[in-house]
């Protein structure tokens, strides 16, 4: 049995449903992220796990316990708010200390833990700090210390980075993976940044108006989403309309805009009207062997790729080609675009009332 | 455009102020210094008030102990009324900012609404509440808690309850800012740290709004301390507080000079503890909060 189970977890505030029945398994020392863009249910998810809030249906199972309707002071989970919910009454280290506090521990045992996380944290040396004297990343570290200091054994990031800068956030990333790595602590993660799910988890929930759209590792999730919502909130995407011809073995023939494309169905019963999707960085500029051809109408220049965009027969083309030394073809030229079937991917286009 | 730029500024901000400032100065300043100027004057009970310059003034009140009584009085009723307005409001505006919306708005209105009604007016529906035949006696007698009334009007017991209904939305007003900034977040991350509700309460809270209730303190006690309308109405004319007695110096025994002294006295003690209590408070929060 998983750690933390949900099982058939709903929310309803009157007519408006937050979350539709969600099942959702963690395991124990697993890194799950819950992406998605805002009002899509992650963060009512979070508080359910949490304790903030009760769910309307659904049981939630911690480690073979039901604490569904447990109160939040019982559940004992370390949680790290998007506003670090410091509290501003007192210093570094009577934040880190409060849980140990409410626990009835001991003051030299406290002050020998708080020193333990402080420096897990890299904060040594700032305890008797208040927090309005810290900077934006000293006082993120002292919210994931305050949740650490109790020893969790389910520790929940409710979008913790979206306050820093972008450096200090990449830096934050593999510094809290690590410190998730080294204790073997069982976290999950709300974010609506992709790069953050993607560079620290194992497993990513991408969540769509209170569904979960994909549950799969970051890798599967970009390289096969199941949805359609899944493969353009994951990364950038080229979006073709067509249908399907016919059906071989390995690949269906899909008319796109008159031309045929080859796109694996991974055996799925695809037929009738379909959208095909190509990432941008599996295309690239091609000679002799060109699949199709058009015009250059935006070149942009980002340091590490070049961004193109090409209107060619069975549509616009996002391009990302990247930085070899010699800049691609200027604005206005004419150039080929070659891909490989593999890399297509096809979904069932949705009916109107779903997701599409 | 408008710059940074000092020497460009000229008299802009001068012009600018100007209209506050006369307004300031003419209404409260030019009163104020003729008040002050007024208690050093000598006083006959025959000729009235007379060029002459005195301490005398300052040496009565300060060595008669009827007005030491009446200054006692007023710093009492002032620290009632104040503990009294925490002790209601302070709670009273913690279920308020929990409330849901509609009801929230409609308790608010209930509360402040006060505000938009004559002091006088208020007062004279206290005395008709708690008057010997008022409303409160006659349904403690008719249930039989008491066999005859309870003295209320004319008690410093009535005059503290009136006064602190008249002050006590001062306090909510300013628990009320207090809490709106409170970060709802950080009541769940005490909750998250395993603190039971009353102890989140007690240790993240209170501490957080206290800044408030200090505020609100300052305005009830100040206020009261100089209340005029509530005492003179339910304290009537032998109960007196310092502003009643000033008011029967000038207007009674028309002693001017001893009625300013008595009020320029009152305004100084008021500034001290105010200024006290402030600076107090400043120093305790100085690195908590921005």
């Amino acid at each position: 049995m998983s750690f933390l189970t949900l099982k058939g977890i709903s929310k309803r505030y009157g007519d408006f449903t937050a979350i539709e029945q969600i099942d959702l398994e963690v395991e124990r020392g697993e890194f799950l992220s819950l992406l998605g863009p805002s009002g899509c249910g992650k963060t009512t998810t979070l508080q359910m796990v949490a304790g903030f809030i009760t769910p309307s249906t659904g049981t939630i199972m911690l480690d073979g316990r039901d604490i569904t309707h447990e109160r939040p002071e019982k559940r004992g989970m370390g949680v790290v708010f998007q506003s670090y919910a410091l509290f501003p009454h007192m210093t570094v280290e009577g934040n880190v200390g409060f849980g140990l506090e409410m626990r009835n521990m001991k003051r030299a045992a406290r002050a020998e833990r708080v020193a333990e996380v402080l420096e897990l944290v890299r904060l040594s040396g700032l305890g008797g700090r208040y927090p309005k004297e810290l900077s934006g990343g000293q006082r993120q570290r002292v919210a994931i210390a305050r949740a650490l200091a109790m020893r969790p054994e389910l520790l929940l990031l409710d979008e913790p980075m979206s306050n820093l800068d972008a450096k200090l956030r990449e830096e934050m990333h593999i510094e809290l993976r690590a410190i998730q790595k080294r204790l073997g602590i069982t976290t999950i993660l709300v974010t609506h940044d992709q790069v953050e799910a993607m560079t620290m988890s194992d497993r990513i929930a991408v969540m769509h108006r209170g569904t979960i759209a994909q549950l799969s590792t970051p890798f599967e999730a970009y390289e096969r989403p199941k949805t359609a919502f899944a493969s353009t909130f994951l990364g950038k995407t080229n979006l073709l309309s067509g249908a399907v011809v016919r059906r071989n073995g390995r690949c269906a023939e899909v008319d796109v805009a008159g031309t045929t494309l080859k796109v694996p169905h991974e055996g799925r019963p695809a037929q009738g009207d379909v959208n095909v999707y190509i990432r941008p960085e599996k295309v690239r500029l091609a000679g002799v062997d060109a699949r199709a051809s058009g015009c250059i109408t935006t070149r942009v220049f980002i340091g590490n790729q070049w961004l193109l965009q090409v209107d060619t027969g069975i549509g616009r083309l996002s391009v990302a080609q990247p930085n070899f030394g010699a800049p691609p073809p200027e604005e206005g030229e004419h150039v080929g675009l070659a891909w490989s079937d593999d890399d297509l991917r096809m979904l069932e286009k949705e009916k109107p009332d779903g997701h599409a | 455009m408008a710059t940074l730029d000092h020497d460009r500024a000229g008299a802009a901000p001068w012009l600018l102020s100007g209209p506050a400032l006369l307004l300031f100065g003419g209404l409260l300043l030019v009163p104020l210094v003729l008040t002050l100027v007024l208690s050093f004057h000598a006083f006959s009970d025959s000729q009235g008030t007379l060029a002459a310059y005195t301490l005398s003034n300052y040496l009565k009140v300060v060595t008669d102990p009827y007005y030491g009584a009446i200054f006692a009085r007023t710093a009492g009723l002032a620290f009632a009324v104040t503990a009294l307005c925490i002790v209601l409001g302070v709670p009273e505006t913690i279920v308020l900012a929990r409330m849901k919306r509609p009801w929230q708005s409609v308790c608010l209105l209930i509360v402040l609404g006060p505000l938009l009604i004559s002091v006088v007016v208020r007062t004279l529906g206290w005395q008709i509440l708690l008057g010997n035949n008022g409303v409160l006696n006659n349904a403690l007698q008719a249930l039989h808690f008491t066999s005859e009334p309870i003295r209320l009007v004319f008690t410093m017991t009535g005059v503290v309850i009136a006064l602190t209904h008249v002050l006590v939305p001062f306090m909510v007003m300013s628990v009320w800012a207090t809490l709106q900034k409170l970060d709802p977040q950080v009541e769940w991350a005490g909750l998250s740290l395993g603190g039971s509700p009353l102890r989140v309460f007690r240790r993240v809270v209170l501490p957080q709004i206290l800044p408030g209730v200090l505020s609100g303190s300052i305005i009830v006690f100040a206020l009261s301390a100089s209340a005029f309308a509530t005492p003179a109405l339910i304290g009537g004319r032998r109960l007196k507080v310092v502003a009643t007695a000033a008011y029967d110096e000038f207007i009674g025994t028309l002693n001017w000079p001893l009625g300013a002294t008595i009020a320029v006295l009152l305004l100084i003690a008021n500034v001290a503890i105010v200024m006290g209590c402030s600076r107090l408070a400043e120093r305790r929060f100085k690195h908590i909060f921005d």
